[in-house]
């Protein structure tokens, strides 16, 4: 540590330490125009120069670089000093009279008028300033080296490598992060200069997935994090005190050992955009219900204020239930939970915002303790319930102020009456359906599926988490559409199920089983895809098949598809039911 | 001490076993060393009335091949079973009817009007006439076998002891039985089968199989086969895994399915019963008209599954006339 003074003021610093940094410890203000905490000094703009006083010697130096040494002292507001930043900031003003960041710093350094007149003045308030920043950025940080600076003097200016779009810019967006003057805009195009599509992500690439996530730990996104790409970057990793931050981690398969089994793997939701009347995806501000439920999220892209693309609160929202459930066309069984999710967004709204708020509904399903008053009670907050579907909704102008805005087509049946209602928001409460591959796993674990997609209970009223694999349990809305409280209460009931059999240590199971015969089975591999109960496993170093007899039924499938006959089912073997057979014919 | 006597005959058959028991080679020799051969048409000239004047039981081996079909046929078989000691079904006609027996496929009616009165280069007389057991002639009278309406495996007409399947039997199996019984041990239990094992063609097969999933069948023109990889898994019908071991796969091993001339693994009552619901198990089709089209695409289902065993199966024949 050594001891520095600076106006005056005594600080103890780091030896080594920049006497821009000391200085901002010691709290006095040093104008800067280049540095960012982001990389290296880099000491172009000069604008931090500070008068260093050692001994009998002073001498001009720029403070974001200079490292301090023991019994140094430094004037940042001598006249030499002021002198001199003057003219670099009347040099700046005479070139860019309307950037706002020179603007400022001009003002508190007191230069009003410069005295000069710029060959090159640039006008705009967003003008180039070449402080180097997206530069240095673009080169240190992020490590794509896109950027860099032609020619020189004033002619110098920031560009691409030839002028052209260049494949190695990943559009991270850190220059225009930088870029103290808004010049550099990030367009969002593909080569084609097509719009990407409108997505809410995580807000950044590394971030904590849900405030509910457990263990409750952040997850960096590869697809979108800079290191990944170019492998620069690392910010997070410099801040992170305890060093927890290991960008070699990598997704890992884990073989796990059990003996039963719960399968929540949850749903997917109905895409809206197979509805083509309603708009999504092609109309701005119409949500699915999980977009708005991220709107809504206090941690969520818009920190929780409900807001339309243009940044402006709406006027009034459309919130239509059914959207792709009770519709032959699409689910014809009822998603259950959009109603009160309904309710629930409407209260929200009228919450937060002055929004009018309209339901559109087909009838109202408040089935649950304490639901039916909910509604109730949004009934008397104001919210406008009409009973029919959307028919559709187009785009409208708001006559007010000419704002583009959204109108929904709806006959209402309560009235009997076409109506047209304007609406700047609209949230469609899309059906809930099976997860796309869920198939894949209902083979996996040899479970069935009912007609609408979901997997099956084996008995809807007195069974409604085990299925027919022994040890395979099923909750959540892997099964079926359902609320919170019905998905605890399933799944609390497979879990006792569960812990019930372990806490016994033994299953039970029938006498009735196939087998192999292992002198007779040649490995023809025809049983080892059919067993409905995933029950016949291939010894790869007899190369026969072997039936696991905790998990066959003794269905007999196999038994009648063995073509050699080495497969028999105990107590129903080719010569007992012969056998019986003659019994009857004689 | 006198060299244990062997007779040899075919009945309704190709020809393809006597030949198949030349293929032994230079061991023909140690057979003609070992035996006294008694009967055995197809090489040797001996008549019936010499075997018939022999004591019963005198003739100590008697290998049997082709199935039985005809009044010839059968009074052979009472005979050369009166005669010998063991009596060996021998190869696949004799085993389960074989080839010939697929003419249970039809009757006899319908077989003797496409031979004698259908068939385009005949050219019938007098209507057609069939061949008729009994005709008389100015020289004295002519008697011919009668043909059956039904043919039979070997086992269904007389009591055999062993059986040696195959179409041929290969010559390693021959000669390993008759090398059994030329050594004197101790003889394996009636009705066993011999020169073949207890598990299928797949166990000698060298190709890789995958679980069976099968979306389309192929005649074995129609693709172009991956010679590593199970015919069957390629959708070629093969009747390997509904088929005793013991030739050693030659088919398969020469990219061709396996025909199942070795007949039914030990359990199996009826091979082609059982392959057919092996196949039906693994196609890999949801909708019936699916299925049903998956299925069309089997060219000759009989021919193809019940090729050596209709006449020994469940089913045996089609209703008679």
């Amino acid at each position: 540590m050594v001891t520095i003074n600076i106006d005056g003021k005594t600080v103890e610093v780091l030896e080594d330490t920049t006497i821009l940094k000391a200085a901002e410890q010691a709290g006095v203000w040093i104008p800067t125009m280049c540095h960012s905490e982001y990389f290296e000094p880099y000491g172009v703009c000069r604008l931090c120069s500070v008068e260093v006083v050692r001994g009998k010697r002073s001498r001009i130096v720029t403070a974001c670089n200079y490292p301090v040494r023991g019994g140094m002292t430094v004037h940042t507001n001598s006249e030499k000093v002021k002198w001199l930043r003057k003219i670099i900031m009347e040099l700046m003003v005479s070139r860019w009279p309307n950037v706002k960041v020179v603007k400022e710093i001009a003002e508190r350094l007191g230069v009003e008028k410069p005295r000069f007149a710029s060959l090159e003045r640039d006008e705009a308030e967003n003008a180039c300033i070449l402080c180097g920043m997206c530069v240095n950025m673009c080169n240190d940080v992020v490590k794509a080296g896109v950027l860099g600076f032609a020619h020189s003097g004033i002619k110098r200016e920031v560009v691409l490598p030839f002028d052209e779009r260049s494949d190695q810019c990943i559009v991270c967006g850190a220059c225009a992060h930088v870029c103290p003057t808004g010049h550099i805009k990030v367009v969002f195009e593909d080569y084609r200069g097509k719009k990407p599509e409108f997505t809410l992500g995580p807000k950044t690439p590394i971030y904590v997935p849900t405030l509910q996530a457990v263990p409750r730990v952040p997850v960096i996104d590869a697809e979108s994090c800079i290191h990944f790409k170019t492998d620069g970057c690392e910010n997070c990793a410099k801040v992170c005190e305890p060093n927890a931050i290991d960008y070699d981690m990598k997704d890992e398969i884990v073989e796990v050992d059990v003996g039963q089994i719960l399968i929540a793997t949850g749903f997917d939701l109905f895409d809206a955009s197979a509805m083509a009347q309603y708009g999504y995806g092609r109309l701005d501000n119409v949500y699915s219900s999980l977009e708005f439920e991220s709107i809504l999220n206090s941690t969520g892209p818009t920190g929780g204020n409900i807001v339309m693309k243009n940044g402006k609160e709406p006027r009034a929202v459309g919130i239509i239930h059914c959207i792709g459930s009770r519709d032959i066309n699409h689910h014809a069984y009822c998603s259950r939970v959009c109603c009160m999710y309904a309710l629930k967004f409407a209260h929200l709204v009228r919450d937060r915002t002055k929004a009018a708020i309209y339901q559109f509904y087909i009838d109202m399903r408040a089935f649950g303790k304490g639901y039916e008053e909910f509604y109730t009670r949004l009934l008397d907050e104001g919210v406008t319930m009409i009973r029919g579907k959307a028919a559709e909704i187009v785009e409208g102008a708001w006559n007010e102020n000419g704002d583009p805005s959204l109108k929904i087509r709806c006959e209402d049946t309560l009235i009997g009456k076409f109506r047209e209602i304007p609406v700047d928001m609209v949230v469609l409460c899309n059906a809930m359906e099976p997860r796309k591959d869920s198939d894949t796993i209902r083979r996996l674990f040899s479970i069935s599926k009912s007609p609408d997609g979901f997997f099956l209970e084996r008995h809807p009223k007195l069974d409604p988490t085990s299925t027919a694999t022994d040890g395979v349990y099923i909750a959540g809305c892997s099964q079926g559409p359902k609320d919170i409280p019905d998905t605890v209460a399933q799944a609390s009931s497979a879990s006792a199920r569960i812990l019930s059999l372990i806490s016994k240590g033994e299953v039970e199971i029938e006498p009735v089983r196939a087998m192999v015969q292992d002198e007779f089975c040649s490995g023809c591999k025809i049983c080892n895809n059919m067993c409905p109960y995933g029950a016949i496993e291939f010894v790869e170093e007899k190369k026969i098949s072997h039936v696991n007899e905790a998990l066959c039924k003794g269905c007999g499938t196999c038994v009648a598809a063995c073509p050699s006959s080495a497969m028999t089912g105990h107590g129903f073997t080719d010569e007992q039911i012969l056998a019986e057979l003659d019994g009857l014919l004689i | 001490m006198a060299k244990p006597k062997l007779a040899l005959y075919w009945a309704a058959s190709c020809g393809g076993c006597e030949i198949a028991v030349l293929d032994i080679h230079e061991k023909i020799l140690d057979v003609a060393a070992a035996f006294d051969i008694v009967f055995w048409p197809c090489a040797m000239d001996f008549k019936y009335h010499d075997v018939r004047a022999m004591e019963d039981k005198s003739i100590d081996l008697c290998l049997f091949n082709g199935s039985i079909r005809n009044s010839e046929g059968a009074e052979i078989a009472h005979m050369l079973r009166a005669k010998s000691k063991v009596l060996v079904a021998f190869g696949s006609c004799a085993l389960e009817g074989g080839i010939p027996g697929l003419a249970n496929l039809t009757t006899k009616e319908d077989i003797c009007r496409v031979v004698y009165k259908d068939t385009p280069s005949t050219v019938t007389q007098n209507g057609g006439v069939y061949p008729q057991t009994h005709s008389k002639m100015k020289e004295g009278s002519i008697e011919i076998p009668e043909l059956w309406e039904t043919v039979k495996s070997l086992d269904q007409v007389i009591d055999v002891e062993y059986y040696v399947p195959g179409c041929p039997p290969q010559p390693e199996q021959i000669w390993a039985v008759i090398e059994h019984i030329i050594s004197g041990k101790p003889l394996p239990p009636k009705g066993s089968i011999l020169g073949a094992t207890d598990k299928t063609c797949c166990d000698e097969c060298p190709r890789d199989r995958k679980e069976k999933k099968i979306k389309q069948f192929f005649r074995p023109f129609e693709i172009q086969t991956d010679p590593n990889e199970c015919l069957l898994d390629q959708g070629i019908v093969c009747m390997g895994p509904a088929t005793r071991s013991g030739c050693g796969a030659l088919c398969t091993k020469a990219n061709v399915p396996c025909r199942g001339c070795y007949g039914p693994p030990p359990h199996v009552v009826d091979q082609g019963a059982k392959m057919v619901s092996a196949l039906s198990s693994v196609i890999d089709a949801v909708e019936p008209e699916e299925i049903e089209r998956i299925l069309d695409q089997i060219a000759d289902p009989m021919g193809t599954f019940y090729r050596f065993s209709l006449a020994h199966s469940i089913l045996r024949r089609v209703e008679k006339a």
